[in-house]
């Protein structure tokens, strides 16, 4: 009986070894001298600091660091300003084309990005915008699935409560962030949320869009270093690593409440 | 202060029906051409960005397809018809990139709907240290997937730790993402790894929806723990397994992209193609040898595949529930 009911305890901590164990691995290697990573203790022998400051001092990770912040932040805003606008607009007005203009941002989100990337990639060369922060962020500013989410929890917001706010004599852009937001912010969060991890992990666009090492963002620098520079030096590599991943590990337990409740909210409805 | 005088006004001389009468409508009509004013002005840009980044890309890219568009060679780019995709079928690589995407969703997807449902399952039956179990399992899927892939790389080289340990347990040790044989199923492993903590919250929620009701009904009736599982757990959460289906197969689809680069041994499908997946070809094709024509018919694949795999998804994965 009592067996019966560890069992469950048991296998997950099993599995907590398992979804761990490369962290750990990957924070204890960054911590060893070059010539001890091949010594597998866990916890290093000799800890050094000493691939930190050679990847600081030698390599443009605290660059793509900045880059990679502002691009997922121009977007995250961009995307928060404009779904949650038109979102809220084809849930609360009727106006001539609504339904056209709905199932034509509905439409794209049946289209791989991968399907995009090439006429982006010639509209961004002919209009002299590669290696532009502008390049990698021009095709993210707005997404169907944020517009298809607003529109869900906008549409909840009872008309009454916006008929007075008019009555009232407040106007529409007043209305909407006075009165409409303030109803729906737990899906706003979630959205904010999701859309900055999904531009802070990206890698196959801004692979294409920038050419200089000093505009690349974290994954994509990180995926030059590692291959190329610092090939085969595991020590550097998973240093690199380590700077790109703990910062937004320490990010997702602060807020991991909100995250998860992000998810089911977003997800289930 | 206008309204204000005007109400006041409104008072003193008792106006008769058609006055008020005009005067609502104007305030109406005043009313509607704000609106108006608003709905378009806010719609502005993003219709200019649906169509203009969204809509008329992908007609350009069906319109690419069917054209010798190759950045290098020439300036006239003719049309074609079918002659790209009749190329790419015969593209022994280009079919075995599609046969291992194939791989790629079937084994990923189910394996991570399977580990998602038992961990969710696990977590659902105790009731101390949730929330901990619940952070614990969802870090894989915050963090980078290339960091995650060559911390993989690390782990399991020739000689890295798991060959280490699998040779002190008198294992022989594996090559890994040096076989053609076994990189897919490693790349496959890694890419699970990093989505069961996605798919264990879409199924924590999907069960906590389940009323309480069932399972006392099911316990007079005297039916075992599986019983209960595969007669009222399971077919209640249909609709969470169809809905993270379609999900994970999208997003491994592109998330094959990432993880191959950076795991794979030679960056672009290896060894031997074992790892390729469609989309690193038409990455290697546009952006290697700039050939936006035979690229874009395969984006064009890509898409048809993806669409026909999501229909099927639906049809199959969903049946109705009647209790």
């Amino acid at each position: 009986m009592k067996f019966r009911k560890l069992l469950p305890y048991l296998l997950l901590i099993l599995g907590s070894v398992i979804m761990l164990f490369p962290f750990v691995w990957m924070v204890s290697t960054s911590l060893k001298a070059p010539m001890d990573i091949f010594n597998l203790s866990i916890i290093p022998e000799n800890p050094t600091l000493g691939n930190y400051l050679q990847i600081l001092e030698e390599s443009m990770f605290v660059r793509w660091f900045i880059n990679s912040f502002i691009v997922a932040v121009i977007t995250t805003i961009s995307v928060l300003f404009f779904d949650t606008l038109v979102g809220y607009i084809i849930a609360k007005f009727k106006f001539v084309g609504r339904t056209v203009i709905f199932v034509l941002i509905l439409s794209t989100l049946m289209v791989p990005t991968e399907m995009l990337i090439i006429p982006w990639f010639m509209m961004s060369s002919d209009l002299g915008w590669t290696d532009t922060y502008w390049a990698v962020l021009f095709p993210g500013l707005m997404t169907g699935f944020g517009v298809f989410l607003m529109r869900q929890f906008m549409e909840k917001i009872p008309d009454d409560l916006l008929n007075a706010a008019r009555i009232d004599g407040m106007n529409e852009y007043v209305i909407f962030f006075k009165i409409a937001v303030p109803q729906v912010w737990p899906a706003i969060s979630a959205l904010g949320i999701f859309t900055f991890l999904s531009n802070w992990n990206a890698f196959l666009w801004p692979l294409i869009a920038i050419e200089s090492p000093s505009l690349r963002t974290l994954p994509v620098g990180l995926s030059f270093f590692s291959s190329g520079e610092a090939e085969s030096q595991w020590h550097l590599i998973m240093t690199g690593a380590t700077i790109s991943v703990i910062p937004i590990i320490l990010v997702f337990i602060l807020l991991q409440r909100h995250i998860i409740k992000g998810i089911t909210l977003t997800g289930m409805k | 202060m206008e309204q204000f005088s005007d109400s006041n006004h409104n008072h003193d001389k008792k106006p008769d029906r058609k006055e008020k009468k005009s005067l609502t409508s104007k305030f109406r009509g005043n009313l509607k051409y704000q609106k108006y004013l608003f709905v378009y002005t806010c719609l502005l840009l993003p219709i200019i960005f649906y169509l203009g980044i969204r809509i008329l890309p992908t007609l350009f890219t069906f319109n690419v397809g069917f054209r010798d568009w190759n950045l290098l060679s020439t300036d006239i780019q003719p049309f074609v018809g079918f002659e790209n995709y009749v190329t790419l079928f015969k593209d022994e690589v280009f079919i075995k990139s599609i046969f291992n995407t194939l791989i790629y969703i079937v084994l990923g997807v189910s394996g991570q709907l399977l580990f998602g449902i038992v961990v969710a399952l696990l977590l659902h039956k105790i009731n101390r240290f949730v929330g901990f179990f619940r952070v614990i399992y969802f870090i894989p899927y915050v963090t980078s997937i290339v960091a995650i892939s060559w911390v993989f790389q690390w782990i399991l080289m020739g000689n890295g730790i798991i060959n280490d340990v699998l040779i002190n347990l008198g294992l022989p040790p594996q090559p890994f993402l040096n076989s053609p044989d076994q990189a897919i199923y490693v790349i496959i492993g890694a890419m699970i790894w990093q989505s069961i903590g996605f798919q264990m919250i879409l199924f924590l929620a999907g069960l906590e929806n389940i009323p309480e009701m069932l399972y006392e009904a099911a316990n007079i009736d005297g039916a075992s723990s599986w019983q209960k599982f595969w007669h009222v757990t399971l077919p209640l959460l249909n609709p969470t397994i169809v809905f993270s289906a379609v999900i994970g197969t999208i997003t491994f689809i592109q998330v094959s992209f990432t993880q191959v680069v950076n795991m794979s041994m030679d960056g672009s499908g290896g060894p031997l193609d074992s790892t390729i997946s469609v989309v690193v070809y038409i990455y290697q094709l546009a952006f290697r040898q700039f050939d936006m024509g035979l690229a874009s018919a395969a984006t064009v694949i890509l898409f048809l595949f993806i669409l026909a795999l999501t229909i099927f998804q639906m049809k199959v994965l969903t049946k109705k529930f009647d209790y």
